[in-house]
Order: C-alpha cells, then sequence, then structure tokens
C-alpha cells in the first residue's frame, strides 16, 4: 500500500508535460458575441455570402438555446460573453518548405513531439496542423490532389470549393442541433475540410492536430468529411493543449457524410489540459461530432481515447440511414483527479439490415468522475437491425465514479439490441500475480490497464496505437490506491 | 403554443382543485397526515403533471390520462356491494388473510381476515392515523414529495389505504392478501396510501391484488412505504389485472435495515396505462433486496417500471430481473438505477431486463443505469430486446414440435425465469396458468369477470 501511495503523489504530483505557452503574435477581436462579431469573423475570413446567413441563423438560434444541465457533470457557469471568439496568428504563413515556417513555431510542434518533417517521411502522414483556429501548413496536398481528394482547411475550402461546402455543411449537425452546436456554426473559425471522390481509397490517413494557444481564446474547430460513393479514408485527430490557468471552452463540430459504400474511420486521441490534481483550471471541451450513413452498405467507425480536458461532453454518433449500413464507436475515456468526463455515441437505426456496435471503456482515478451516456435507437422501418453494446467501468480507488446511463428504444420485431455494462475495482488478485513475477505495481497497473483497453486501441491505426497507448500511462501509473 | 396552454391548465386542473377540497381533505383527517398537504401541494405546484420532459417520465407520457374529467374520490363512500360476498379469489388453496380496499378506502366490514398473530394491525390508515399516531411517526418520510410530482400529488390528496404493523419476531404464516377494487358510478381519481412497519425479526408475505369492478375509466394513484427493521423479512408480490381503461400509478419505497430481506415481484397480467415506480433504500449492512417483475401486455397497453436501488451500505446485495412479453401495438418501458454511494463497498447489484417484442408495432424502451461511487463492488446490468430465439425455434421444430407451440414453449420458458421466483406455491401454479393462458392469446382473468375489455 505504501508503494503505491508513493507512485501515487509522485505521478499526481507531475505536472501536465505539455503545458507551456508560446509566444506568437496573434490577431485577437474583442471579448463577447453578438451579431457584429459573428459579422467580424465572417468579414476577416473573407466566407462566401452563405456562410454569413449559415452563421446568422445559427447564432439567432443559439440566443434562445440554454446550456444543457441533463449530464452527469459539475460545469461551473460559463459566461460566454467573456470570452474572444477569434484568434489568429498575425502573420500567416503561407510556405512551400518548412524552412519558411515561424521557427517559434516549428519549435511549438517539436515541444509537442509532432516531427511534420518525420512524420512525413516515416509514418507518410498528411498533417494539417491547426494551430487556433487558423491552418498553418498542409503537407502532402500535392499527393492528394493527384487522386482528386480534397483536404485543405476550412476556410480554403470556402474559397475553393464553396458549392461542395454549401451541398454538406449542416447535414449531419444541422445549426440549432444543440447549444455548442449552434455556438460553433455561429463562430467557427477554421478546421479541415476532406472529400473523398467517388470510388477512391486514399492512400494514406489523414491527420489533423489541434492546440489551444493564446489564452482566454474559445476553440471553435469545425471538421467536415464526406465520402462519395465507394471511397475509403482514414482520418486521424490528436490534441494536446499547454498548461493555463483558466478554464479554456472548446465546442467543436465534426460532420461525417458516407453515400454509397463509402467507408470513413475516424480516431482521435484527445489529450488536452486536465487541470491540475486539486481540480483548477483545464479544458471544457463540449464537442458535437455526428456521422451520417447516406447510401446503402456505407460504415463510419469512431475510435476515440480521451484522457485529457477537465469536462469533457462528447457524444460521437452515427445515424444510419442507408440500407445494411454500419456504425461503430470504441472509446476508452480515462479520467483522475477532479476531471469530469460524460461521453458516449447515439446510433440511429433507420435503415434496414443496419448494425451497430458500442464498446466503451471507462477508468476512472483520483477523485473523477466518469459517465457513459448512450442511446440506441432502432425506428419502426429498420427490420432487422442489430445493436451490440458494451461498457465495462473500472475503478482505481475508492474516491472516483464510474456511471452508466444507456437509453435503448426498439420499435420493430426483427431487430434485436443488446446491452451490457459491468463495473469492477481492479483485480487485486491480478497485480499480486505480477508482483510474484517480479513486475512492480506500477507497471502491472500499466499491464492490466492497457490489456483492459486493447480492444479499442487495437482499433486505432498504427502512429495513433503508440501514442495512446503512452497517453494511458502518462494519465494513469500509479494511480491505483 | 396552444399545447403549452393546455399542459398548464391541466396542472392548474388540480392545484384548483386542491384549494376548492382542502377542507373537506382536512376533516376528520388525523394531524400527522395533514401536516403534510401544505408542503407536498408546493411540491405539486412546482412540478406539475409530468410530462416527457420529465426525465424520470421520458416514456410515459401521463398528460392524456390527467384530461379526462374525473370524480375525486376524497370521501369514504359506502358500497352497496358487500366485497366479502361479491368477491371469490378463484386461485385454489390459497389460504391468507384477505382484506379489501375500494377505490383506495380500507374497506370497514373485512371479515375474512381471520385471525393475526398477536399484536400484528391491519387496519384502515386514516383509523391508525387518528388512534395510535404514535405508529405513524415515519410517514411520509421516504416518499420524497420534491423528487416526484405523483407522491406530492398522493400525499396532497392522501386520506386512506392500508397500515399494517407487524411486532418484533412476529412471523406470520399465511400471506396477508389484500385486493384492491375501483367501482365508481362515473369516471373517477382514486388516492391511496398505504404504510407498512415490520419491526426487526418479523417475517411477512404480502399479495395485493389490483382490479376493476366495471368499464368506466380510472386513475389511481396510490403510494405505499415499507419500512423493513432488522433481520425482517418481506415477500411482496403486486397482481395487476385491471381493464384498459384504467391508469395505475403506483409507487412503492422500502427501506431495509441490516440482515434484512426484502423480494418484491410485480405481475402486470392487464392494464391500461400501468406505472410502477419501485425505490430501495439498503440502509443497513447485509440487506439483501431482490427485485422482480413482468408485463404481458398487447393493444394499446402501456407499462413502465421504473426502479431504483440505493445502496447506502456496504455489503448489501441487490438482484433484478425484469422481463416484458410485448403484442400487437402496447409500449413497455424499464427504466432501473442502481446507485451504490461513496464507501459503500462490497456492494453486489445486478439488474437485467429482457424484452420480446412479437409484432412491429410493439415498442419497448429501457434505460438501465449504473452510479457507483465505490471502487471495491461488482455491479453489472444489461438489457436486450428481441424476438425468439430462431435457433432454439428451429432444434424445437427439428423434434417434430409444431412452429406455435414451439414459441409457446420458448416464451414460457421466457417468463417462467420471473415466476419460479414466486414463493408462494398456490399463487404460484395459477400465475403460471394465467400466463400460459394469456400466451396462448386466451385473455386471462383472476375471476369470473364480466367484462369485456375490448375498450
Amino acid at each position: 500500500m505504501t508503494d503505491q501511495d508513493k507512485i501515487l503523489s509522485e505521478v499526481t504530483q507531475s505536472e501536465y508535460k505539455y503545458g507551456f505557452f508560446s509566444d506568437i503574435e496573434t490577431d485577437i477581436i474583442d471579448k463577447g458575441l453578438n451579431e457584429n462579431v459573428v459579422r467580424t469573423i465572417w468579414e476577416k475570413k473573407n466566407e462566401p455570402d452563405f456562410m454569413l446567413e449559415f452563421r446568422l441563423e445559427a447564432f439567432r438560434k443559439w440566443k434562445k438555446m440554454k446550456m444543457p444541465d441533463w449530464a452527469y457533470l459539475k460545469v461551473p457557469p460559463i459566461d460566454f460573453q467573456n470570452i474572444s471568439y477569434y484568434a489568429a496568428p498575425k502573420k500567416k504563413p503561407q510556405y512551400e518548405s518548412l524552412d519558411e515556417v515561424d521557427p517559434e513555431l516549428l519549435e511549438t510542434f517539436n515541444k509537442l513531439g509532432i516531427p511534420l518533417e518525420e512524420q512525413k517521411h516515416l509514418a507518410g502522414v498528411a498533417v494539417d496542423a491547426v494551430m487556433d483556429s487558423v491552418s498553418v501548413k498542409t503537407t502532402f496536398k500535392e499527393t492528394l490532389a493527384e487522386q482528386g481528394i480534397i483536404f485543405c482547411s476550412f476556410s480554403e475550402a470556402l474559397q475553393e470549393h464553396p458549392d461542395l461546402v454549401r451541398k454538406y455543411i449542416g447535414q449531419s449537425v444541422p445549426v440549432n442541433d444543440n447549444f455548442f452546436a449552434a455556438l460553433n456554426s455561429a463562430v467557427f473559425s477554421d478546421g479541415s475540410f476532406c472529400y473523398i471522390p467517388k470510388g477512391v481509397k486514399c492512400p494514406m490517413e489523414l491527420s489533423t492536430y489541434f492546440r489551444i494557444n493564446s489564452a482566454n481564446t474559445g476553440q471553435f474547430e469545425r471538421t467536415l468529411i464526406v465520402a462519395d460513393d465507394d471511397s475509403y479514408v482514414s482520418y486521424l485527430e490528436g490534441c494536446t493543449a499547454p498548461q493555463r490557468d483558466e478554464n479554456q471552452l472548446h465546442a467543436a463540430v465534426v460532420e461525417i457524410i458516407a453515400l454509397d459504400r463509402a467507408e470513413v474511420k475516424y480516431s482521435t486521441v484527445q489529450n488536452w489540459f486536465p487541470g491540475d490534481k486539486n481540480g483548477k483550471g483545464g479544458v471544457y471541451n463540449f464537442v458535437t461530432k455526428r456521422g451520417i450513413c447516406r447510401g446503402e452498405s456505407s460504415k463510419i467507425s469512431w475510435t476515440q481515447v480521451e484522457t485529457g480536458s477537465a469536462v469533457t461532453w462528447k457524444y460521437p454518433s452515427c445515424i444510419l440511414i442507408g440500407d445494411n449500413s454500419i456504425g461503430e464507436f470504441n472509446s476508452v475515456a480515462v479520467t483522475n483527479n477532479h476531471q469530469q468526463a460524460d461521453t458516449g455515441s447515439k446510433m440511429i437505426h433507420i435503415g434496414k439490415n443496419t448494425k451497430s456496435t458500442i464498446i466503451s471503456k471507462g477508468i476512472s482515478a483520483g477523485e473523477s468522475d466518469n459517465s457513459y451516456r448512450g442511446l440506441v435507437k432502432v425506428l419502426p422501418g429498420a427490420k432487422n437491425s442489430r445493436n451490440f453494446s458494451q461498457c465495462d467501468s473500472l475503478l482505481l480507488n475508492d474516491t472516483c465514479g464510474a456511471h452508466t446511463f444507456p437509453y435503448i428504444e426498439v420499435g420493430n420485431k426483427s431487430s434485436i439490441v443488446e446491452h451490457e455494462a459491468t463495473t469492477s475495482k481492479i483485480g487485486e488478485d491480478q497485480i499480486f500475480y505480477c508482483n510474484q513475477r517480479g513486475i512492480d505495481t506500477e507497471k502491472a497497473i500499466g499491464m492490466i490497464v492497457n490489456g483492459y483497453a486493447k480492444e479499442v486501441l487495437n482499433k486505432l491505426p498504427m502512429e495513433f496505437a503508440v501514442e495512446a497507448q503512452k497517453l494511458l500511462e502518462i494519465s494513469l501509473e500509479g494511480s491505483v490506491g | 403554443m396552444s399545447v403549452l396552454v393546455e399542459k398548464a391548465d391541466l396542472s392548474l386542473k388540480y392545484t384548483g382543485h386542491y384549494n376548492d377540497v382542502k377542507d373537506l381533505l382536512t376533516e376528520g383527517s388525523s394531524d400527522i397526515l395533514n401536516s403534510k398537504r401544505n408542503k407536498a401541494f408546493q411540491d405539486f405546484v412546482m412540478q406539475g403533471i409530468p410530462t416527457r420532459k420529465n426525465e424520470n417520465y421520458k416514456y410515459t407520457n401521463l398528460q392524456p390520462q390527467f384530461s379526462p374529467d374525473y370524480k375525486f374520490i376524497h370521501q369514504r363512500e359506502k358500497t352497496e356491494l358487500d366485497l366479502n360476498q361479491a368477491f371469490r379469489c378463484d386461485v385454489p388453496q390459497l389460504d391468507t388473510h384477505l382484506a379489501f380496499i375500494f377505490n383506495g378506502w380500507y374497506y370497514e366490514e373485512n371479515r375474512s381476515v381471520g385471525q393475526l398473530p398477536e399484536g400484528v394491525i391491519l387496519e384502515s390508515l386514516e383509523k391508525i392515523a387518528i388512534e395510535k399516531p404514535e405508529l405513524l411517526e415515519k410517514y411520509a418520510q421516504l416518499a420524497n414529495t420534491e423528487e416526484d410530482p405523483l407522491v406530492a400529488l398522493n400525499t396532497t390528496f392522501a386520506k386512506d389505504g392500508y397500515f399494517l404493523y407487524v411486532p418484533k419476531n412476529t412471523k406470520i404464516e399465511k400471506p396477508i392478501q389484500l385486493i384492491n377494487f375501483l367501482q365508481a358510478d362515473k369516471d373517477a381519481f382514486s388516492t391511496q396510501r398505504n404504510f407498512v412497519y415490520i419491526e426487526e425479526g418479523a417475517d411477512v408475505k404480502m399479495i395485493m391484488c389490483d382490479h376493476t369492478l366495471n368499464l368506466n375509466s380510472y386513475l389511481s394513484n396510490s403510494v405505499t412505504e415499507i419500512f423493513l427493521g432488522a433481520n425482517a423479512h418481506l415477500e411482496y408480490y403486486s397482481l395487476q389485472n385491471q381493464h384498459n381503461k384504467t391508469t395505475s400509478l403506483n409507487s412503492v419505497f422500502i427501506h431495509q435495515e441490516k440482515d434484512s430481506t426484502a423480494t418484491t415481484l410485480n405481475s402486470s397480467l392487464h392494464g391500461g396505462l400501468i406505472r410502477n415506480n419501485l425505490k430501495f433504500i439498503l440502509n443497513g449492512e447485509n440487506a439483501e433486496a431482490n427485485l422482480f417483475g413482468m408485463a404481458f401486455i398487447d393493444r394499446k397497453q402501456h407499462v413502465d417500471n421504473f426502479t431504483q436501488v440505493i445502496h447506502a451500505k456496504p455489503n448489501c446485495m441487490s438482484n433484478q430481473v425484469y422481463k416484458n412479453v410485448l403484442d400487437d401495438e402496447s409500449t413497455g418501458a424499464f427504466a432501473g438505477r442502481i446507485h451504490v454511494v461513496r464507501d459503500a463497498q462490497k456492494t453486489n447489484a445486478f439488474q437485467r431486463n429482457n424484452n420480446l417484442l412479437l409484432t412491429d408495432s410493439a415498442t419497448m424502451q429501457t434505460k438501465p443505469q449504473l452510479i457507483i461511487d465505490a471502487d471495491d463492488v461488482k455491479c453489472s446490468h444489461g438489457a436486450t430486446v428481441g424476438q425468439i430465439d430462431e435457433e432454439a425455434l428451429f432444434y424445437l421444430r427439428a423434434r417434430g414440435i409444431d412452429d406455435k407451440k414451439a414459441r409457446l414453449m420458448m416464451m414460457n420458458a421466457f417468463a417462467h425465469e420471473v415466476i419460479q421466483q414466486i414463493k408462494v406455491e398456490p399463487l404460484r401454479d395459477r400465475i403460471d396458468e394465467l400466463v400460459d393462458k394469456r400466451l396462448k392469446g386466451e385473455v386471462a382473468r383472476c375471476h369470473e369477470c364480466a367484462y369485456n375489455c375490448e375498450c
């Protein structure tokens, strides 16, 4: 026990590894939110007219909405007028090669361990690095362009492919979908846009890295992925944020549209600043992620590893409209200290023979609360649908909490829906077994947790799996009491 | 907009009614009951008739049920009918202490109660509240009016129901059977408030049967509080068999001390809209709670089982199994919540909800929840919605059993897991038979019911 206490204190006292603040000149507009701010963002970004309509409609609807309070979270009131809604690096770099990029910016990425160049060569990943809302550099764009794949920042997409954006934006997440989605639709600054044309299998994993940098700027990202008939894409998103004392708000929207027989794989590793061990600071993460399987036999899968953020409110969902379409959700959520997570998935079965799987692994430590909340809805027309959900929770000490709130609604007789959940603590006998074989407690816990989460980690692309395993270790090692 | 106005109006109807009958309610009623009315009324005003926006009533829309103009039964009514004559429980060999409750009022001329062990009191709540108020010290302590508008409304209107007191170490051999009748000359709203106090070491079996005696619409809102002392044992069986125009809203609260065991078994055989709220508080070590439920519904019937089990002390055990068979356009709902509070270590809590949908127009909505704040626990829940396993069916068919019979066998087996938990043998045999009949498509009734429930 004393050993464990020591490990516990060592790990919990270690500061957030990625907490630093790089000194880049940024262009910030005044705090507050009103129609003028929305217009200013639209002007600054020089967007087409339909976007002003889109943003204003969202803003008007947002004004009438209230912040949702149904989640099992304690969130202190957020003053939405005390946030600056736009921050862009002033010197917007337009470079062909990395040498020309602001060296300080490169330094930032190096500290984060995102070696752009190395990844270019070794991993074959095209990285669209997003730093405080404006896309700085898109790599491998040319390689992708050869195949007709569009992968660029949202602002670029609005300039160069306004028709495509107009056709698909707001389809899976309408502007009035929820409080945070409406807010995002009104003020989103940038994000990524990805279009895979008919019959194209994207030859590499697409990836973006988000960072929150300036103090007090909310980050409102918007990602739109459209996979046309018979296409395939695997998309990675990874995040780290520098340490700040004030809470930072993040309300992103991710929309995925999969047409006939298309497949989209979306993987996330989220490691934003979770607040210090006293629960001070940390990122508020209110994200709306939704995919529509519009075409027949299409497939969308969400895989996420959530270790960061003080508050996580996130429900990646699939709307299965096309017959024989498939939705998948795989999640590992880790909470430590005073972190709170309310996360899960929604699977809406509309088409015939649709299938969905939900695998959720929650790991709670410290004084954190970790909830799974999910909905599986089978409409009367969704004959022969199938869902299987499994939600396991692992409790590492007696001060944390693990909660499960599944909703199951079935409207026809030919569908089968199964849900099971278990909650248990980490096995003392398992630790003992490892100890006996000369493995110390800290390592044993790391092994057990990694084994427990394996089912989900295995779904991650190679590049991410390693990072995710490291993250799990950093977040958890030694936090067993 | 008009909808909003209507909803507000609906609650106003009930608040307005309270102001009209305030004097009638307090008159002749004891201080204990009266002292809770005002607070309960305020809580009801705050909450209103629950809408589907109320998370706890998400799957049960009570608005249409509260809309008709009911006659309120706030006074004891004399009935022409001699219930002792009119009713014969047709369960063979079921020997019980039998008492009747008429429209929510304890029937005064109960003659079939028989000889209860010494010290046991089975009486009208109204009477006990006046004559022996010391026995009702804990009245309204479990049923929190702030948490549920139906409880608030019940506490506001509460006048009578049954009262049961079982003294220390008393074992009642025969089950206590209480028959609820609803019969009025027009559509009626009945309020029933029950109180059960079982002292330590006592052992009781209770059987509740709900019946309707004519075809008027009824809304019955009942609240039962049960206190179970240390090492006491309770078996609580509830049989719901009412016609399609009945709305049956039941809230049962059970508070358990250490080493006590409570088993509830709810079987909904027939009814219009049934909502069963069941809340267990395990407030002593080694307490054990078993919750079983089954529903066999068809046409447009609706059954919603809403359970909460609070593990407040370590080393307790709870076990829930709820099964539904849904036919025609019926709708079923289940919401179960297990809450293990901090430091309630070594808790074992299990919950399972299995549902069979027989048609494409039947729907099932289920919401099993776990809230766990202690780490050394074993908790699990599972929910399934589906149809009869085709492979098992094939197995039976391959052995020469025809399709219809094979399906019936499967359904019987499905239900039997709950039925076998009934420890009162004659009752179990009878329910087995009723369920069998029900599944065969024959309407099963408890007694020689003359009503054609095609409404």
